[in-house]
């Protein structure tokens, strides 16, 4: 079942908060997951892994350079459940 | 058919008799190698778990490794060489397409005439050699097999590379495999999927090379992210399917040795696995950096000779790597 972007974003934002320890409330979708919230490669890898079981898509590997914010990765994560 | 064939008599059951490990003589701290791919120590720490690698000396090629570290596993097996039958290497920093590296590594050890080959199987190749070895001393074609995984990767690294180079060290890890009077050697779950066979790579063929020489000596270049990935989530499972084969749950197991790669696959990999909280993990990279067939014989020896294991314990060990390829199986340390 698809979800909402509010839906997604608050997933994503429990994954990342497992991966990095940073708080729920800081994963906005205008934030940068390197820059701002300063995630590297393979954390990004990581949170795309558990992202991919949360929600149910693919994220292919050369997608994953283009998701640099957190809007973006939900907004990829909803037009993949379609 | 007028003749009836005789078969080899299997024997029962094989373990591993005796380890033995040498690393490269010299410590190369990340300070060292940072400055050629614009990084440093933290960047490289963070990352990667490593805080050197050991690199042997341009008087010392992947054989000498190779012998050095066989010398020993056959004495702490306390098997003559003479009573080897079989010698498997594994490496892929032997730059020479024949002879093998094993039959010269037999000779100069005194196994003199030991059957012996090697094998390619990258990061894998040592659990893939021991599977191997196993069948032979079980199916009664070897009584004793020496298996070596030996690397000299500082001869196949470019020093800008940022993909994989500056995680690679040299060294070489050997073990005794004979018979025993109980189950040693869990059944091998191994396997390849040549489908990705790019993503940890030499950057261009020998044949390459001879047609435009201007490329210049080959090194490895790895997708570092998609190998994260993979290793990280799907090889987890093959340690699982050992387990299972071998008839132990994940609380069964005593020490966890995977292959080397990167700290934060192994860490990914412990809480797939659900081992125990007191289950020793080799984390040998810390100090000998990734050193493909050689790092889960070098984890395991270390833990040993550092006493954190003990000769009787139930170890999981897994390779990965290039191919890509995986071999995993529980064991009993020697």
């Amino acid at each position: 079942m698809a979800n909402t972007e509010q839906e997604i974003l608050e997933g994503l934002a429990e994954i990342v908060a497992e991966e990095t320890g940073l708080p729920t409330d800081a994963v906005v979708p205008e934030k940068s997951f390197t820059d701002d919230l300063d995630i590297d490669s393979l954390s990004m890898m990581t949170i795309v892994t558990h992202a991919e079981d949360k929600f149910g898509v693919r994220i292919p590997d050369e997608e994953v350079k283009n998701l640099t914010t957190v809007g973006d990765a939900v907004k990829f994560i909803a037009g993949a459940q379609g | 058919m007028t003749v009836r064939l005789q078969q080899a008599e299997p024997v029962r059951y094989s373990r591993i008799l005796g380890l033995g490990a040498e690393r490269g003589e010299n410590v190369v701290t990340n300070d060292d190698i940072a400055g050629p791919i614009d990084s440093s120590d933290e960047w490289i720490r963070q990352r990667t778990g490593i805080v050197t690698r050991r690199r042997a000396g341009a008087d010392r090629d992947v054989l000498d490794l190779a012998e050095a570290a066989s010398v020993k596993a056959l004495a702490a097996a306390g098997i003559a060489p003479a009573d080897v039958d079989a010698v498997i290497v594994s490496t892929v920093t032997y730059f020479a397409q024949t002879p093998s590296a094993a039959a010269i590594l037999a000779d100069r050890i005194g196994a003199n005439p030991a059957a012996a080959y090697d094998v390619s199987a990258a990061c894998a190749g040592y659990c893939y050699a021991v599977g191997q070895a196993d069948a032979l001393v079980r199916s009664g074609v070897a009584r004793h097999v020496l298996v070596v995984g030996a690397e000299k990767l500082s001869d196949f690294i470019d020093p800008t590379d940022r993909s994989i180079s500056f995680l690679l060290g040299d060294g070489a890890g050997a073990a005794v495999v004979g018979p025993s009077d109980f189950p040693g050697i869990g059944p091998t779950v191994w396997g390849s999927d040549g489908s990705k066979a790019t993503t940890i790579r030499q950057t261009h063929s020998w044949s390459e090379l001879r047609e435009d020489p201007s490329l210049g000596w080959p090194t490895l270049r790895q997708d570092g992210p998609t190998v994260f990935k993979w290793a990280s989530f799907q090889v987890g499972q093959f340690a699982q399917q050992a387990m299972a084969a071998a008839g132990v749950k994940p609380e069964d197991i005593d020490v966890f040795v995977p292959h080397q790669a990167n700290m934060r696959i192994i860490d990914q990999m412990i809480k797939q696995l659900g081992l125990r909280d007191d289950v020793v993990v080799g984390r040998d990279i810390a100090e000998t950096g990734n050193t493909s067939a050689a790092s889960v014989p070098l984890a395991a020896e270390r833990l040993l000779a550092e006493g954190q294991a003990k000769s009787g314990d139930i170890a999981l060990q897994i390779g990965f790597g290039a191919g890509l390829v995986y071999a995993a199986q529980v064991v009993v340390l020697p």
